[in-house]
């Protein structure tokens, strides 16, 4: 093995999982109210329970695979790869799966999981919608009560998704503290499970939360870097060169990565640079956060001198949260993946771009990851190739990326979009 | 040392009545009606006061103590500014005082730097509602060093495993959450309740004092047999954010801690 393959192996060992405190490295823990800790040591117990039962392996794989409709493909991206003129571009299409988005790989775990412990009520925030769409769609599925938060700013930007929540049954509480959006929604969440927590299951819908939460919402997401890297193997026949993923909150981004954490491959999360991170009005936790608590764990968070947490922002709902997973902080510690941004208008050229170059719109939230990639494709060699999440699809994000472009006075998309696209990858290089 | 948050508990049941805990919020509606709360509060005997940390998220507050918290910070409060405040008034203040925050402004500041300025104003215990005795290995440390006593919560949901650590763990007081749910919530002060509360006295040696949702004399009086203390904070807040001014502020929070107060007498 390589110097650097050792190197990689060793940081997966400290990667794999937390602690018996739920610790990453320096981050993670349990930082929420005595009311709820029996929850936490319950759901500990029945997770670990359930992890080398095979009826419960065979039950979620059944699930993913007949009513999510996984394995989903690994799409290598011919035009868009030519374009850029470099590495070669596999996509990992999340966005196929049932309801959409690699939420539901999480929401199907997590139900099983409410099932198990004989919880009868479902409740999870949502920000861009996605996982709320997926919670509702497993508890509908399994037959139980579901309740989502939804930051009134959010139901007002993703509309598309509060109606599918609806028609599948579930009540969708607006939260409107704060910056109505998804940390408030956590909050709202929160204090209901504090309420209800005999009857009631929190399905938090990211790698965050007081442990085991992050640890478990992982691995139900591994299953996206599980495949992509079989598929790799067999499609470009060798292993990415580089993968890379949206991080807000960051699922999508440790379901990716995790297969790849002992390979030498480069891995980057790309998070959400708003209006610039020099602006203070982004998302930026890992580029621009400091260590801090939020929601039961301890991790890299967007906050002021006094300790306050402060409002992020993103075009991409689903990215606008002011704090990341823990996993990921020790990731960046370790220097084991690299943490860059893009801003809300590459994000918006990203998803312009891949829309007409290769017929997919992608979620927002993705498009930050085809945006960042945009910028170092080009200068990468034609017999090397990068691996991204693709982990949503764009639907709900039409009217809104629509209202963006006439905001910006852009006229005649085609030109434009790809004019102002490889300008920013141009200046990005300098 | 012997606690001074004990000492008013032991004094008020030598008086043969439970004690009252009110809790208020720094920096709330104002730094300077804060401090008149404060006194006030202080000029009706109360036992020990809370005061509340402002905190952005404050995943354990129902809307009316959010909204509180909401008006402090808007107004400029902080961890260190009312650090500052009560370092100038609390030697006028007779009852010990306790700070209620949460965990992420300490640690901002440091938790050691925490010790030694909730030291220097002259803070007599704390209460983390996020830092679980799990969590707290460091924060016990500093806190005694400081000769401060850190407060923890036992709630309806907590195993007897658990239960048995956090009351070996508390100093000051224990702080029985009477219910599953956030501050200000309905409470109804029922069998169950007082069992729990008798239980968990049997425990302990500290006194034990409930919280969460107790608002009115009727419920401080049924407490009161079994209770070391009761803990009023909502219905507190509640007076101030009705009230047109500070002096009708002042007026409602004195009048309902007089009302609780009478009811706390044991028979």
């Amino acid at each position: 093995m390589t110097k650097l393959g050792i190197l990689y192996k060793e940081q997966k060992q400290r990667a794999s999982t937390p602690d018996q405190n739920g610790y990453f490295g320096r981050f993670g823990g349990r930082f929420v109210p005595e009311t709820l800790m029996p929850a936490l040591e319950e759901l500990s117990e029945t997770y670990d329970g359930v992890k080398n039962d095979p009826s419960f392996g065979a039950e979620l794989t059944g699930l993913l695979k007949n009513f999510a409709g996984r394995e989903t493909p690994l799409y290598y991206a011919r035009r868009f790869s030519e374009k850029l003129g470099g590495a070669r571009i596999f996509l990992k299409r999340e966005d196929l799966t049932h309801t959409g988005a690699h939420k539901i790989n999480n929401a199907l775990g997590q139900v099983l999981l409410a099932v198990r412990m004989g919880k009868t009520r479902i409740i999870a925030e949502t920000g861009a919608g996605q996982h709320g769409v997926a919670t509702a769609t497993a508890a509908a599925l399994m037959g139980l009560e579901c309740v989502v938060y939804m930051g009134s700013l959010d139901i007002e930007r993703q509309a598309l998704n509060v109606t599918r929540m609806k028609m599948l049954g579930a009540q969708v509480v607006p939260v409107n503290d704060g910056s109505c959006s998804l940390k408030d929604a956590v909050n709202a969440a929160i204090r209901d499970w504090v309420t209800n927590v005999a009857s009631t299951h929190y399905i938090i819908g990211s790698v965050i939360g007081p442990h085991p939460y992050p640890m478990i919402v992982r691995d139900f997401q591994s299953v996206i870097g599980k495949e992509a890297r079989k598929q790799m193997l067999e499609q470009a026949g060798k292993l990415p060169d580089v993968a890379v993923a949206c991080v807000g909150a960051g699922s999508n981004a440790i379901g990716l990565f995790h297969a790849f954490l002992a390979d030498p491959v480069r891995l980057i999360g790309v998070e959400a640079g708003g209006y610039g991170l020099d602006t203070g009005r982004h998302a930026a936790s890992l580029c621009a956060g400091s260590p801090g608590v939020l929601h039961g764990a301890l991790l890299y968070l967007l906050q002021d001198e006094n300790g306050q947490i402060t409002e992020a922002h993103s075009i991409a709902a689903g990215l606008d949260y002011p704090g990341v997973g823990p996993e990921h902080g020790m990731l960046k510690d370790i220097e084991r993946v690299t943490y860059v941004s893009v801003t809300d208008q590459e994000a918006v050229q990203g998803f312009m771009e891949l829309a007409r170059i290769e017929g997919i719109i992608p979620a927002l939230e993705s498009a930050h990851a085809i945006a960042y990639l945009m910028k170092f494709a080009g200068s990468m060699s034609k017999d090397e190739t990068i691996l991204v999440c693709l982990s949503g699809r764009g639907d709900k994000d039409v009217s809104q990326v629509a209202e963006y472009l006439d905001s910006k006075r852009i006229a005649g998309l085609d030109e434009n979009v790809s004019n102002t696209a490889n300008h920013a990858s141009t200046s990005a290089e300098n | 040392m012997i606690s001074k948050i004990t000492s008013q508990f032991e004094k008020a049941a030598r008086q043969n009545r439970a004690a009252y805990v009110p809790f208020i919020m720094g920096g709330f509606p104002d730094d300077h009606a804060f401090v008149l709360l404060l006194k006030a509060l202080d000029n009706c005997s109360a036992d020990v006061i809370e005061v509340g940390i402002p905190f952005s998220d404050p995943l354990a507050d129902g809307p009316t103590i959010q909204k509180a918290g909401k008006i402090a910070l808007d107004n400029g409060a902080s961890l260190g500014k009312i650090l500052g405040t009560l370092n100038d008034v609390s030697v006028d203040i007779h009852a010990p005082i306790v700070l209620m925050t949460y965990w992420n402004p300490v640690l901002r500041m440091g938790v050691d730097e925490f010790g030694d300025k909730a030291k220097a104003a002259n803070i007599s215990g704390v209460i983390i509602p996020d830092l679980p005795p799990d969590e707290a290995g460091y924060w016990i440390k500093v806190a005694r060093s400081h000769e401060i006593d850190t407060i923890f919560m036992v709630a309806p949901t907590t195993t007897p495993k658990r239960l048995e650590t956090i009351v070996n763990l508390s100093k000051g007081f224990v702080y029985l959450v009477s219910m599953t749910g956030v501050t200000g919530s309905a409470l109804v002060v029922d069998d169950e309740l007082l069992k729990t509360v008798a239980n968990v006295k049997r425990l302990t040696s500290v006194p034990v004092a409930v919280g969460f949702g107790v608002s009115n004399s009727e419920q401080a009086a049924a407490l009161s047999n079994v209770a070391d203390g009761v803990i009023v904070g909502s219905a507190l807040i509640k007076k101030c954010l009705e009230a047109g001014d500070d002096v009708s502020a002042i007026d409602g929070v004195s009048s309902l801690s007089r009302g609780i107060i009478g009811a706390l007498g044991r028979n």
